[in-house]
């Protein structure tokens, strides 16, 4: 293990560095809108559970994040740990102290960073709570967000964004610019969408989710009006991580933000509207909750190469995503019986691997050999975080039963865990939707 | 099966990571590159396979 210092981030000129901050602090948008889309998609019982669920994981990752998770992430031309293979270094993990010791918490690009990353790693955590709802107690809940933002997420964002070797498959490699992710369809969407798969595995689907003959029971989330206006709050925030992530980790100038609200915009259209197109021939009618989804798959495929898009290509990409989602939401569904109620798996997950793919296929030609470094990414998420998120999880399930038990799943996580209900003054418990 | 699922997407991976650190050509880096992915695939496939719910336990 080499100590090395990764090539550095490159400097912003103070005006373009207090816009790049003013971007920064609009993504918390990004995860209302989440919040507000998990709380819709879930049942009335456990609503207020889910937006409470949503702010402790904002809470808690951003705590773990500060305490160690930039230690080990660190940011591009920071103190790193280096693996010397065939000659040439591969960063691994950081080598920063704990507690952001040794930071300047000012303008400089390494401090944006770190911005930018206590709130998108809190919206990486937010990403399994839809496809928990119902079901997954908040103590798991705030425990799994730790080893998330403590470790997973981290060690990824390292390798990504922080000068690590899928940074590097450029420079060591020939492998075009190496990994391209620029606002994060890899590094926050599929790593928390791979995430929510390993949730939905460990806790397994909610009580009368699936009949007696394995067939899936529709379970419609309860409130759709604050699942699209979560939708639109997405949007603000989505435009200004992607610009906010490309001007940090792809180095482009400021003006260029023009063209990523476009493109992010133009995705997120595209795929809401084909997802619309889509469930309206094979239901006969447009689904709300899978236009909704549609409409954040867009966003999620948007962020990788938002910067780097044609107008035209954007609208391809999105139009993609609309397909995506609706077709592995249903397949996970009945043929696999993955019981997600948020479709955070096909929205995030697949949405965030295409966004990937995206990039090699679609993007402005760069150097030769892209498409192998945006390969190797997929295979990185694919074949070291899934297994690390579910070993993790799965871990924390044996010291610490994640799923709530039978009489908490009956009476709702609301009443059973906060001893207070959402919407105190509606009849709103009996629920029609279990088999009796 | 869950267990051999995992266990083949890191493998899977191993060869990805081998290929693009230690094989100087292009041409035999790609056809590990993609053997590993198919690798990882067969795994996912198994750890899908794994949790398949039955019926009854989803009740």
């Amino acid at each position: 293990m080499t100590p090395f210092v990764a090539p550095s981030l490159v400097t912003l000129p103070e005006i373009s560095a207090v816009f790049c901050l003013l971007l920064i602090l609009l993504v918390p948008f990004a995860g209302a809108g989440l919040a507000l889309i998990n709380s819709g998609l879930g049942r009335s019982r456990s609503a207020a559970h889910a937006m409470v669920g949503a702010l402790c994981v904002t809470a808690v990752a951003a705590l773990v994040y500060v305490i160690v998770g930039f230690a080990w992430q660190g940011a591009a031309g920071r103190p790193d740990h280096g693996l010397v293979v065939a000659g040439k270094t591969w960063g691994w993990i950081a080598a920063e102290p704990f507690f952001l010791r040794g930071l300047r918490l000012d303008l400089s690009p390494a401090a944006l960073v770190m911005l930018l990353q206590v709130f998108s790693v809190g919206l990486a955590g937010m990403i399994p709570l839809s496809s928990g709802a119902d079901r997954w107690r908040l103590g798991a809940i705030c425990a799994s967000t730790t080893l998330l933002a403590g470790w997973t997420y981290p060690l990824f964002a390292h390798w990504a964004w922080g000068g690590g070797w899928l940074a590097q498959l450029g420079a060591n490699c020939g492998l075009g610019r190496g990994f391209v992710d620029g606002g994060g369809s890899a590094t926050i969407q599929v790593v928390g969408g791979l995430t929510a798969l390993s949730i939905t595995w460990i806790l397994g689907p909610r009580r009368g989710k699936f009949s007696a003959e394995g067939m899936p029971v529709a379970l419609p989330g309860h409130n759709v009006v604050v699942v699209l206006l979560g939708c639109v709050f997405a949007w603000i925030g989505w435009m200004a991580l992607n610009s906010a992530g490309a001007m940090l980790f792809l180095s482009v100038e400021p003006g260029r933000a023009v063209l990523i609200a476009i493109n992010t915009t133009l995705c997120a259209a595209a795929s809401g509207l084909t997802a619309a197109v889509v469930t309206r021939a094979r239901f006969g009618r447009p689904d709300a909750s899978l236009i909704a989804n549609g409409w954040i798959a867009g966003l999620v495929a948007s962020s990788a190469a938002a910067a780097l898009l044609k107008p035209a290509a954007a609208m391809i990409v999105g139009g993609v995503a609309g397909i995506l989602v609706v077709w592995v939401a249903d397949f996970l569904e009945f043929r696999l019986a993955v019981d997600d109620p948020g479709g955070a798996v096909s929205v995030h997950a697949v949405g965030g691997l295409w966004g990937v793919l995206a990039v090699a296929l679609l993007a402005d030609a760069g150097p030769r050999g892209q498409w192998m470094a945006q390969v190797v990414g997929i295979a990185t998420l694919l074949g070291f975080v899934l297994p690390l998120s579910y070993g993790l999880n799965w871990l924390l399930d044996r010291v610490y039963r994640q799923r709530v038990g039978r009489e908490g799943e009956l009476q709702g996580m609301d009443l059973f865990e906060l001893g207070a209900g959402a919407y105190p003054e509606l009849d709103i418990h009996g629920d029609e939707f279990l088999q009796r | 099966m869950k267990l051999a699922g995992l266990l083949l997407l890191v493998a899977g991976w191993a060869i990805v990571v081998g290929a693009v650190a230690l094989l100087p050509s292009a041409g035999g880096r790609a056809g590990f590159v993609l053997a590993g992915i198919a690798v990882e695939l067969f795994g996912l496939a198994l750890a899908i396979r794994a949790h398949l719910v039955l019926p009854a336990e989803g009740e």
